[in-house]
């Protein structure tokens, strides 16, 4: 004897929770009903193990027919096959759209092409992520990556606007973008520190003051200008040149490092090492800020300042607290330069390049 | 030409793409009705087309306006080549007709295709302007109401029952027309589906006639049915209730308030046994030959008699020996003049033109009346007599010209008449809760017709049109009810009827036995009542009505399941048929026998919603038994279980008799306290019964001998000779009994039953779910013994019934109500078993006796209200305390005050929207879906229904050619299941509903062949669209319900 067909459809659609999160986590239905007996839900309702199978077997039947609507929430409300109250919506999609930051995090800055899925399968074997899993959190990727880079307006909002997304998960998807986009390189050894969440900090820097949606809202009337949010702003990445006078004039650069040293004596352990290699550093920071006109050069932004500044400063052992101290003065100290015309494009540049090396500096 | 029916497009979205080059869509929507059609104009490349279309006319006749769908075809246009349909959608305009359902049909309705399923939706308006009055409409049956429920609605009082009505139409089915060999699967589905649109119209409309004619202006528990006899046709079938309806306008509803007392009247039964049938005919059970068989009934109730020596009576007989006690309640019935009032208007003349010659039997029909309802407005049921069932076995031949239907006509009325027949030998003369189904293999066919017999109050079903004169009945087919004479002769008589008030408590008049105990139709245990002690009741009753509002229950109750399997021959034609009839008899038999011992395994006495269904299939035969069993306070209680062995020479043998006596008694035990059935330990009386009510227990026993025998009992103790402990097979016993212990319990929080709502559980919150669950098995092995085949069916019940706790687990605690189990052999080594049901949660905390009364108003108490609304209007009534039975009396005085009072607060907005803070961002389309409630209860617990805007009845058929890609058989199903909810769902919406009552899937055939990777399934469904608003919890200051009231109806109108 065997079961031919087994369905259940309920007026409200019955959703397990417990039982999606298995299915977004790729288990087939043998592994979920394992998991679930495993998590006593035999101790349920009198259940037995044909009860259970039959129900995953359900469940998940219901979620794979979902899944078309959710690869455009915004239909899911508009829809009228499936009754689902209005906050199971909600948790429906955010969950379908969270992704492993572990994933994430192999992913970022890479093309979201064909090329990359097919290498999925090697990204499962490291993450321990199922197969199916990987795919639909590349799927998402490469679905919001469309559309909301041909839409114009600022980037969060697009996606929370036609993926229904909570804050927090629309600026994780605003920063997956926008490295997709830039194509920023995160794969290089010296960079397999850093996790997704620091990535998805420094892009959130950049979008909110590198790019033309962030300051250029009061200037630029029309603010829905294309790709303002996903692309860094060419003037402004121009400007950044002039900042090297910063380290070409030598007296200025003699000024900066009195100022800086001044503020610092007695404040910091390593003040003799800040000392001696300062020119080092400030030159290191210049140099990436006039170098960004290349992309190729904006592509290497964070290996440049693991490399150029990170690095030095951890050989040197310095704590999180030095770094803070010697980043805020060795900004405000150009302030006092006379000489030094560019305070504006100064701190647009110093305010990210100091949070995200204080988010990166880390073991 | 009477009518103009207009529509317009206003808008498409979500269409799919039918142009791969652009993925875009150039739509276009064609509107038809009858044989007109118009086009709106091409809205290119989008798949949200925005239409906006004028209004397209339609200047049509009613007639066609009730037989019709309108049409609407979305099409891709395309240049080149023919158009492509994207999908349809069949609107029924019936609602729009009658002027108290709705007014207007607007809003997003799914666009379906046969092959596809839904592609996008529409949104549409449509309207119909009636031109005449609605006195001119009688010639058609514009305006007669319909109504799924099988209950008085609530928002209307019945102001008379006017009896049975009927109708069936055939023609052939599309399926099987030789074009159907040239035509794509689409055509043809879509030709089956607007034919069955087509014949539910006409249907619809004939019965709506019948109704005119009788004087009335509703059908209540309408029950509508598809028989698809292949080769030989396709027969749609309907029966119903007519009644004459008031709506009952919010405004005067305060005036419950100060007649609370007044229907307490009516729960009296009116007399004594004195006046009851003395039946003649209880003739000794013989099993019949012929075909249209009924089989000798089993210990008690459940009862039917051979059909073979139909009782002879005499129309006019039974009349008389009622009126005794139908004379003196007509004295407190001042309300001819309303009655007759009521069918304003009525012209029988043009009438005479559409009806059927049956005049010959009108007279007959008239003596019985049969209803389709399960649930009465108080006082209307006086006494109950049993369950009658008639099973007829018939063999299909083509249908030679539709319109002239008339051996499928003289079959049902054959079994009409015998149903009759049995409710007359049980002392009746009326047949309740009555039901009619089919089961079809092949050309074999089963007809099935069940109710329960009983007595009722002729107050309900004098003619509203005595002055009418009866040239009008003669012409009816079923002018019904059969009081009239004597009525009439006795006219005004004494106000004894108050006198009785004493004699029969309103709790428990309805189980007193209607028939002579001295000339029992069937030997039964009687005993005094245990409520009023003046009657005398059966030992057990069963019954297919709901448990009325009245009925005093010890405990809760439960669903109690028979479940058989038997295998047949494979035979053709005449053969087959012997066979199958010659196999029913047991099977009935041994279906009560299960149901009789579970429920005394379960210390209960009374089974409520009784439905067995016999399915046939080519190699064997399915029965399922459901009902509710309840402890009636009012019965005695019911013996434990005894098992007797074959020969106590055995000592193991004895031995294992002993354990297993012992398992039987724990499990009584249990289920005890399980279903909180605690009666008062009652001193039994001797009661002058000729048989003796001492027995305790009833004996465990199997037989295949004849059922006469269910007195034997005491042979039993006394020696173990009898004829039928010969027939005892010891492995079969002990399966029984095996059996009896497996049904799983129930999992804690959970109660479940088949009736309208669980007795016993009062406190429901508005957590609802509606679900339908449907499971195929295939058996693997060809030859399978009864045993096997049992054992397989039960499990499979059991394990469905277990998922289904599963599922609704996080709805704890909860009771799933109306559990409706279907099963049908789709195919050889098939067994597929549909159960739609409703789950509601409840609270848990001990409940108060306000309480009780408070939350049960929502369930139950509806009638009450509109019977003392009745009552207000005769203020005749003088009024005797409420003090005497303390049971539902004052119950339901707290009720009116309590529901009137709290029902106006809430906003008629459906739930769901503004949910949480987010709610705003999900929903960027505008306004949201609203959320259409369905349950196959006819009320929603918290809630009250403030109007019905007209039934809702749709067929649907779904086929591919894909089922691996669609997910196999069961995402196949799975999805369509969903698709006909999600319609069903817009469709009220549209009418501007937010619920769908006595929601019912009627009809689910699913046949596939996984080798050509191809499925197709057709499924039925009906119900109620409602408005209800929401019951807020606090109770209103009642000077302020006026106002209120009126303001919220004004709401109301515009919702």
């Amino acid at each position: 004897m065997s079961m031919e067909l087994d369905v259940f459809v309920g007026n409200t659609t019955i959703m397990d929770m417990e039982v999606y999160q298995l299915w977004l986590d790729g288990l087939t239905v043998s592994d979920a009903v394992k998991v679930r007996m495993d998590e006593g839900a035999l101790l349920e309702c009198e259940a037995n193990p044909e009860v259970l199978t039959s129900d995953t077997m359900d469940q998940f039947r219901t979620f794979q027919m979902c899944e078309r609507l959710l690869h455009s929430p915004t239909k899911l409300g508009s829809q009228l096959l499936y009754q689902i109250p209005a906050q199971n919506q909600i948790i429906l999609i955010e969950r379908y759209y969270e992704f492993d930051s572990v994933f994430a995090r192999e992913v970022l800055g890479k093309k979201l092409s064909k090329g990359t899925k097919k290498d999925l399968d090697d990204t499962s074997c490291k993450t321990g992520i199922t197969l199916k899993s990987c795919r639909r959190q590349f799927d998402n990727f490469k679905r919001v990556f469309k559309v909301v880079e041909e839409l114009k307006g600022p980037l969060v909002e697009n996606i929370q606007r036609h993926f229904l997304l909570s804050d927090t998960l629309a600026r994780d998807y605003a920063a997956i973008v926008f490295f997709a986009n830039s194509r920023f390189e995160t794969g290089k050894r010296k960079l397999q520190y850093l996790s997704f969440q620091d990535f998805a900090f420094c892009a959130g820097q950049l979008i909110s003051y590198w790019t033309i949606g962030a300051m250029g809202a009061p200037t630029v009337p029309d603010s829905m200008m294309e790709d303002m949010d996903v692309d860094l702003e060419k003037e402004f990445l121009n400007e950044l040149k002039d900042l090297k006078v910063l380290v070409n004039d030598k007296d200025m650069m003699d000024q900066h490092k009195i100022l800086v040293c001044a503020a610092l004596r007695g404040k910091i352990k390593v003040y003799k090492l800040m000392e001696v290699n300062f020119k080092n550093l400030s030159r290191a920071l210049i140099n990436l800020a006039s170098k960004l006109t290349h992309t190729k050069d904006v592509r290497d932004l964070f290996i440049d300042l693991v490399e150029k500044f990170i690095e030095p400063c951890r050989y040197d052992r310095w704590t999180v607290a030095e770094i803070t101290l010697f980043l805020t003065h060795y900004t405000n100290a150009a302030h006092c330069l006379g000489t030094f015309r560019h305070q504006m494009i100064w701190d647009r540049y110093m305010g990210v390049i100091k949070s995200c090396i204080l988010q990166m500096y880390h073991e | 030409m009477p009518g103009k029916l207009k529509a317009k497009i206003v808008a498409g979205r979500h269409l799919p793409v039918m142009d791969r080059a652009s993925d875009l869509t150039d739509a276009f929507v064609e509107v038809k009705f009858g044989n007109t059609t118009f086009k709106t104009d091409v809205f290119p490349k989008s798949l949200n087309p925005q239409w906006n279309s004028e209004w397209f006319k339609f200047e049509v006749d009613d007639e066609d306006l009730q037989d019709e769908p309108l049409q609407i075809t979305v099409l891709d246009h395309d240049t080149y080549s023919a158009n492509d349909a994207i999908g349809k959608v069949y609107i029924d305009i019936d609602p729009l007709l009658s002027c108290e359902a709705a007014t207007v049909i607007s809003g997003w309705l799914p666009i379906y295709d046969t092959i596809h399923g839904i592609r996008g939706e529409i949104n549409v308006l449509v309207k119909v302007d009636l031109f005449n009055d609605l006195n001119r409409f009688r010639q058609s049956s514009c305006g007669v109401k319909f109504f799924c429920t099988t209950s008085i609605p609530r928002c209307y009082r019945v102001a008379l029952v006017h009896g049975f009505v009927e109708e069936l139409v055939v023609n052939e089915d599309p399926e099987y027309q030789w074009i159907d060999r040239i035509r794509t699967p689409r055509a043809s589905n879509e030709a089956r589906q607007r034919l069955i649109s087509l014949m539910s119209g006409e249907l619809q409309r004939k019965i709506g006639l019948k109704v005119l004619e009788m004087g009335g202006n509703a059908v209540v528990g309408y029950l509508q049915c598809f028989d698809l006899e292949g080769e030989s046709g396709l027969v749609v079938r309907a029966i119903g209730t007519a009644c004459t309806l008031d709506k009952l306008s919010p405004g005067t509803a305060p005036n419950t308030t100060t007649h609370t007392n007044t229907h307490t009247l009516p729960n009296t039964a009116p007399t004594s046994n004195a006046c009851n049938s003395p039946s003649k005919d209880s003739k000794e059970p013989v099993f019949s030959e012929d075909p249209p068989h009924s089989l000798s009934g089993p210990p008690t109730p459940l009862r039917t008699l051979p059909s073979s020596s139909p009782p002879p009576f005499s129309p006019s007989k039974p009349c008389s020996r009622q009126s005794s006690s139908s004379d003196t309640d007509l004295s407190l019935t001042p309300r001819i003049g309303m009655g007759s009032g009521g069918s304003v208007g009525k012209e029988a003349g043009p009438l005479k033109t559409l009806l059927r010659q049956h005049t010959q039997s009108a007279l007959e029909q008239r003596e019985f009346p049969i209803f389709t309802l399960t649930c009465f407005p108080p006082g209307f049921l006086v006494h109950v007599g049993g369950v009658v069932s008639t099973r007829s076995v018939k063999l299909l031949d083509r249908i030679h010209n539709p319109d002239e239907p008339e051996t499928r006509d003289a079959w049902w009325e054959e079994i009409r008449q015998e149903i009759k027949s049995h409710a007359k030998a049980l002392g009746c003369h009326a047949v309740v809760g009555y039901s009619e189904s089919t089961s079809i293999c092949e050309e074999v066919c089963i007809l099935s017709a069940s109710g329960t017999a009983a007595m009722l109050n002729p107050r309900f079903m004098r003619e509203g049109c005595l002055d009418t004169g009866g040239s009008d009945h003669r012409l009816s087919r079923q002018p019904h009810p059969g009081m009239v004479g004597s009525e009439r002769g006795e006219g005004e008589v004494s106000s004894t009827w108050l006198g009785f008030e004493d004699a029969s408590p309103p709790s428990c008049g309805f189980v007193h036995i209607p028939y002579d105990e001295f000339n029992m139709p069937f030997p039964a245990q009687l005993t005094y009542c245990y409520h009023c002690r003046r009657q005398k009741v059966p030992d057990v009753l069963f019954t297919t009505i709901d448990l009325p509002a009245e009925a005093e229950v010890t405990g809760k109750g439960c669903l109690i399941q028979a479940r058989l399997c038997r295998t047949k021959k494979k035979a053709q034609g005449e053969v087959n048929a012997t066979s199958i009839s010659n196999l029913l008899p047991f099977m009935e038999y041994e279906l009560h026998t299960q149901l009789m011992n579970k429920l005394k395994l379960r210390s209960m006495n009374a089974l409520f919603g009784l439905r067995i269904q016999i399915s046939v299939g080519e190699n064997m035969l399915l029965g399922l038994a459901s009902a509710t069993g309840v402890y009636l306070s009012a019965l005695p209680a019911p013996g434990g279980i005894q098992i007797a062995g074959k020969t106590p020479s055995d000592l193991s043998y004895d031995q294992h008799i002993s354990t297993m006596q012992k398992r039987i008694d724990d499990t009584i035990a249990k289920n005890k306290e399980l279903y909180n059935i605690h009666p008062p330990e009652c001193i039994e009386e001797v009661v002058g019964s000729p048989i003796p009510d001492r027995q305790r227990s009833s004996r465990l026993f199997r037989s295949t001998s004849e059922s006469s025998d269910e007195l034997s009992e005491l042979d039993l103790s006394h020696g173990k000779k009898d004829a039928f402990v010969l027939e005892i097979d010891d492995t079969d016993a002990v399966e029984d009994i095996q059996s009896l212990l497996t049904d799983a319990p129930i999992p804690a929080g959970f109660y479940s039953c088949n009736t309208e709502v669980m007795p016993g559980i009062h406190n429901w919150t508005s957590g609802l779910q509606m679900f339908t669950s449907v499971r195929v098995y295939r058996l693997s092995n060809a030859n399978l013994t009864n045993q096997g085949l049992n054992k397989i069916f039960t499990d499979l019940c059991e394990n469905l019934l277990k998922s289904l706790y599963f599922k609704l687990r996080s709805m704890i605690p909860c009771c799933l109500c109306h559990l409706n189990f279907t099963v049908a052999v789709p195919e050889e080594e098939l067994i597929q078993v549909a159960v739609t049901a409703v789950a509601m949660s409840f609270d848990k905390e001990t409940q108060q006796a306000a309480d009780k009364a408070l939350t049960r108003g929502s369930g139950e108490n509806e009638e009450q209200l509109q019977f003392s609304m009745e009552m207000c209007g005769e203020s005749t009534i003088s009024n005797n305390q409420p003090t005497a039975k303390p049971s539902g009396v004052p119950e339901s005085a707290m009720v009116h005050s309590s529901r009137v009072s709290s029902s106006e607060r809430c906003s008629p907005l459906p739930e769901g929207r503004s949910r949480s803070l987010r709610s705003t961002r999900s929903l960027p389309c505008g306004a949201p879906v609203t959320v259409v409630k369905m349950t196959p209860l006819s009320f929603l617990p918290g809630t009250r229904i403030v109007k019905y805007l007209g039934i809702i009845n749709m067929f649907f058929i779904r086929e591919t050619t894909s089922l691996r890609e669609e997910g196999g058989v069961s995402g196949f199903l799975h999805s369509f299941i969903a698709e006909v909810f999600a319609m069903v769902r817009a469709h009220v919406a549209a009418l501007g509903g937010n619920a769908l009552v006595s929601y019912s899937m009627k009809e689910c055939v699913f046949m596939e062949n996984p080798n050509k990777n191809q499925a197709q399934c057709l499924i039925n469904v009906s119900g109620d669209a409602v408005i209800f608003i929401r019951e807020s919890d606090q109770e209103a200051i009642p000077p302020l319900l006026t106002s209120r009231q009126t303001s919220s109806t004004g709401a109301d109108g515009t919702t």
